[in-house]
């Protein structure tokens, strides 16, 4: 018993960062690991298939041959949000004339989803919020999974009371009990709370700001965003320069701020665009001089699992899972196809493909070997983006932990601890009590992101297991009796990092290469749900534009 | 053989002192007549009627004493050993008189016997100890002296304990508790006695070892007393804890004092056996009057059969189906003796149907549709009970209800919670209804609030089923008149589940009260 606590001390240590991921190390590769004996539960580490992804790295599918060749209008690389919207948006123009592949077996990218007997789970993107400006194909997809369900008299949508976050939203573990917020005020002085007033007033005003052509200075997707020196200037310094300049020294405040760029980007405060750190506050705000935050958002228990299943049904019969491309040529000439290398890893066997267009919609690092130009001459752009690995368990509970304090919400941070807490599977439309699945999230954002990543992906399914149990057991001492199953999944490139400078990333104004566009999340720099969507419908459109379809744009803006 | 009877009968003891065992006789006596006061009170709260009860019981206690006495006389040797015997028997028997006999209340059919073997138990025991203790101490004693020092002592002692009883003991412990610890004060009794008499008793062999045990269990006993209710939970009731019980979902109290008994969930009070018929008359009837059909009648929430017993006063009813989230409430109402007395046994019903599960989730699978639908939930001091108020739940029960169907919504106090009353009205018309709110004096809870609602417009009815005690045909109109501190508040917003500004209204308002 003695040796699995020092164990778990280790590996909170270790893996929940003190001081960073050093001891990590160790305690993975040697006396730690000895130490661990074994958790009453099962689990395992699950999907991305980071095997099949290496075969990339080898490079030896290159001189396989191929036992046939398929024809395609279109071919879409990767089933994530971006290229499932890609899919959706095509359909919806009436060209069903294109087939969707990934490497994994099931789509959905890093918004992919689980299920057993208690509960769906997420295992990555869980929620979408609210739409604060138009958006007309992110409405239209709300839409289609009955979360818009109609328009007031002004025409602004209105959302299935079921589907948008229950009350308690979030709640956190401060000073050994749970408290209602994210901002951890118990104790706050007079300072602290002048300064956190401030903090807002000020995102909202710079929520409200348009420049001279009636651009919102911050707004999603982030294309729509002015590019008036004066805001993007803040891409030059990082989030902690700016609240330093500003005077925000609370350290609750900082708290805070460096928490919403680790949950939504997977940097640390002094790892973060500026212009980034505010777009993520002030973006979501309504721009108009209230000073309610009226921020709502739409969840489900399987989180954005529930947007992606819808969007794979207009892929429907023609999605290839299992299926790695790893060879995309752009057509030499006007008129001849991009000619497209698959393995099928079902059958062993690699398929090519001849496509009237492409649509990469990949992370650039995943392109860059895919892609035969960027193979032959690695884009400069590779060299300007990281990103940032993360964890994800989902803990299945037999029962809810014992606590006092502000109830169990949807999302439950700890203060004192270098994950990002978790989220409840039932909240949206569970039972109070009984079994319930916890969906625990854990960026490394204390290191270089491929030191980190290494490591994370040595682990073994004990030590990040003892890791998530030993992290949350700091707030629910009997969460140990409680776990029936703990599956994790290692993300190794969970999400690009916008760092200082990734306004300016080349990678953000990729023209299509012949008839191969370019479409995924990290081409806009912002980790998010709408990017990806936007990413993914624009390509689209432009291939429809291509085809000779005619259209009316559903494109944001 | 007579040379060793002569010199190996125990040596003359030496004289005892009798100012100790008075002192023992003092304690003896205050503890005797403390589990008497402990049966009567646990008759009364759990049999009502206490005149009878209390009378019975100090009856049969006093009987009890005289066959202890009479006893007495079959002990011809070593009296001190029984007397220490015959108070270790006192400590567990009485010590544990209350925990065994509210457990023994769970069966009706043999809580009278196992009740009355508790007393004569415990008197009988208690009847032995002064006549042993007299004869103990007859030879130090003249006789004349003895009889007026020791009766004096008992009496004194159970003036001691009538008072300290009522005024100390019951109030600030309970009755389990002042039980259990008046055993421990009868085991303490015995230890010393060992010592006391340690010339007459010889080697005290198995004396300590049995003092001991019952030592043991009785403190075992006080632990486990604690974590059925805390001290500080019984005192923040007035009355005593019949039953108190921590379940997944809540934890039910049960009290009962002299005029009726209490359900209690999570601390708030949900009925008085006093006057729940006002309100649950009030809950009930005015839908069914409103309502042009009440074949199918669904009731969330209500798991005491309050509500059941009403609609079964209608026959043309033909089903009720009772969601209420705890099996252990519905248990407790269709099994235990106060709730059967009260809702008249409605669960057993053949034409209602208890379903134990969450209302949100059961309502979004129910196939059937219901004439009239009665929701009954304790009020919204939480998230988890606040759901059940929000427009979405409202939007989801009017899915299960006829076109011309009548829901009915208790709805906290529009005089001590008005604006959360408002809310509540606001919320049914958000999800569509049209509403009739109305309200009626429940003295336990103040002036009480519901809201009638239908997807048509509510026409009230003045039907009633005979024999009502609250409600009648021309009192039937009043209850839709509001006065002006309780009038409608027309600025309130909607409750809804991702804002649920209803709770924390609800708590703000209460709070002025508390």
């Amino acid at each position: 018993m003695e040796a699995l606590r020092l164990s778990r001390r280790d590996a909170i240590a270790s893996l929940v960062g003190l001081p960073a991921l050093s001891a990590f190390a160790a305690a993975l590769t040697g006396c730690g690991k000895k130490d661990v004996r074994g958790l009453p539960f099962e689990g395992r580490i699950v999907g991305p298939d980071v095997a099949r992804g290496h075969l990339l790295r080898a490079g030896d599918l290159l001189s396989r041959p191929a036992v046939r060749t398929e024809r395609v209008g279109t071919a879409i690389v990767g089933a994530g949000v971006s290229g499932l919207s890609a899919a959706w948006r095509l359909a919806r123009g009436g060209d069903s004339d294109f087939r969707v592949f990934d490497l994994e077996d099931a789509a959905g990218g890093t918004a992919i989803s689980g299920a057993n007997d208690v509960s769906e789970f997420p295992w990555g993107a869980h929620y979408v919020p609210v739409p604060a400006s138009p958006n007309r194909a992110l409405e239209a997809v709300l839409e289609e999974a009955g979360a818009l369900v109609g328009r007031d008299a002004e025409g602004a949508p209105e959302w299935a009371e079921e589907m948008l976050c229950r009350e308690p939203e979030e709640r956190l573990f401060f000073g050994y009990a749970w408290r209602p917020g994210l901002y951890p005020g118990d104790g706050a002085s007079q300072e602290d709370l002048e300064q956190l007033a401030r903090f807002r007033r000020e995102m909202n005003v710079l929520a409200a700001r348009k420049d001279s052509k009636a651009r919102r200075a911050f707004a999603i997707p982030t294309r729509l965003s002015s590019d008036d020196p004066e805001f993007t200037g803040l891409d030059r310094i990082t989030m902690a320069d700016w609240m330093r300049a500003r005077g925000y020294t609370s350290p609750r405040l900082l708290w805070l701020a460096e928490y919403g760029c680790r949950d939504d980007f997977g940097t640390n405060l002094d790892g973060t665009s500026a212009w980034a750190g505010v777009h993520y506050n002030a973006a979501r705000l309504p721009g108009e001089d209230d000073d309610e935050d009226p921020s709502e958002f739409l969840t489900w228990p399987e989180g954005n699992g529930r947007l992606v299943s819808l969007l794979a049904k207009s892929a429907a019969g023609r999605l290839a899972p299992s299926s790695l491309v790893f060879d995309v040529v752009p057509a030499p000439k006007r008129g001849a196809p991009v000619r497209v290398r698959v393995l099928d890893a079902a059958r062993n066997e690699v398929v090519a493909v001849e496509a009237a267009h492409a649509i990469l919609a990949l992370p650039k690092f995943v392109a860059a070997r895919v892609f035969a130009p960027w193979r032959a001459d690695p884009p400069a752009f590779l060299k300007e983006t990281s990103w940032a690995p993360w964890l994800v368990a989902n803990l299945t509970l037999r029962a809810r932990p014992k606590e006092t304090g502000f109830p169990l919400a949807w999302d439950n941070v700890l203060h004192d601890s270098r994950s990002l807490g978790y989220v409840v599977a039932t909240h949206q439309t569970g039972p109070e009590q009984g079994p319930t699945v916890f969906t625990y999230y854990h960026p490394f954002t204390d290191e270089a992101p491929a030191a980190a990543r290494a490591k994370l992906l040595a682990a073994s399914w004990d030590d990040l297991a003892s890791a998530v149990l030993a992290d949350l057991s700091t707030a629910h001492r009997d969460l140990p009796d409680l776990v029936t199953r703990l599956d994790v999944i290692r993300w190794g490139h969970a999400m690009a990092r916008p760092t200082p400078g990734f306004l300016t990333n080349p990678v953000r104004h990729l023209a299509p290469v012949g008839s191969v566009h370019f479409a995924h999340a990290d081409s806009a720099g912002l980790p998010l749900f709408e990017e990806a969507q936007d990413a993914g419908v624009r390509a689209a459109e432009a291939v429809l534009a291509e085809r000779g379809v005619r259209f009316a744009s559903q494109a944001a803006g | 053989m007579g040379d060793r009877e002569g010199s190996a009968g125990p040596p003359a003891a030496p004289a005892l002192r009798p100012g100790p065992v008075y002192l023992t006789v003092f304690a003896i006596a205050s503890c005797g007549l403390v589990y008497e006061l402990v049966a009567g009170a646990l008759a009364s709260y759990l049999l009502g009627d206490s005149v009878t009860q209390f009378s019975l019981v100090i009856g049969v206690y006093l009987t009890s004493l005289g066959l202890g006495a009479f006893l007495t006389r079959f002990v011809v040797r070593g009296v001190a050993r029984r007397f220490v015997e015959a108070e270790i028997g006192v400590a567990l028997l009485g010590g544990l008189s209350a925990p065994m006999l509210f457990f023994a209340f769970s069966s009706p059919r043999w809580f009278p016997p196992v009740f009355y073997g508790v007393v004569v138990g415990i008197g009988t025991l208690v009847g032995l100890e002064i006549p042993l203790l007299m004869r103990l101490l007859k030879d130090t004693v003249v006789f004349r002296d003895l009889v007026a020092q020791v009766l004096t002592f008992d009496y004194l002692g159970s003036l001691a304990g009538s008072i300290l009883f009522p005024l100390v003991f019951l109030p600030r412990l309970g009755l389990t508790r002042t039980s259990v610890l008046f055993g421990l004060l009868n085991a303490a009794v015995a230890f010393w006695s060992i010592r006391l008499f340690r010339d007459r008793i010889g080697p005290p062999g198995g004396l300590f070892a049995r003092a001991g045990f019952v030592t043991a269990i009785l403190l075992g006993a006080f632990v486990v007393a604690d974590r059925l209710t805390a001290v500080a939970e019984e005192n923040q009731y007035a009355d005593e804890v019949v039953v108190a019980q921590t379940t997944p979902y809540q934890r039910i109290v049960v009290t009962r004092n002299r005029a009726g008994f209490q359900l209690f969930l999570n601390g708030h009070l949900q009925f008085s056996s006093v006057d729940e018929y006002r309100y649950h008359e009030a809950l009930v009837h005015p839908a069914f009057a409103a309502a042009p059909r009440a074949r199918r009648v669904a009731v969330l929430g209500g798991g005491d059969g309050l509500a059941v017993r009403e609609i079964l006063k209608h026959p043309e009813v033909e089903s009720v189906t009772l969601v209420d989230l705890d099996p252990a409430m519905t248990r407790l109402a269709r099994t235990h003796p106060l709730f059967l007395a009260l809702n008249g046994g409605s669960l057993q019903s053949p034409k209602v149907r208890v379903v134990n599960e969450d209302a949100m989730i059961w309502i979004e699978k129910e196939p059937d549709l219901f004439d009239v639908v009665v929701i009954d939930f304790p009020d919204p001091s939480s998230y988890a009970v606040g759901k059940l108020y929000t427009s979405r739940f409202y939007s989801l029960v009017k899915r299960k209800l006829d076109p011309e169907g009548v829901v009915c919504v208790q709805s906290t106090s529009p005089l001590f919670a008005r604006r959360s009353f408002w809310i509540v009205d606001a919320t049914l018309r958000a999800a569509g209804f049209s509403t009739r709110p109305y309200h009626i004096a429940v003295p336990s809870f103040g002036d009480w609030g519901f809201v009638l609602a239908s997807g048509r417009a509510v026409n009230l009815g003045n039907t009633l089923p005979e024999g009502l005690r609250a409600l009648s045909k021309e009192l039937l109109p009043s209850l839709f008149v509001f006065g002006p501190d309780v009038a409608r508040l027309d600025d309130v917003p909607v409750n809804r589940l991702n804002d649920q500004v209803l709770v924390r209204t609800y708590e703000g308002e209460w709070k002025r009260f508390d």
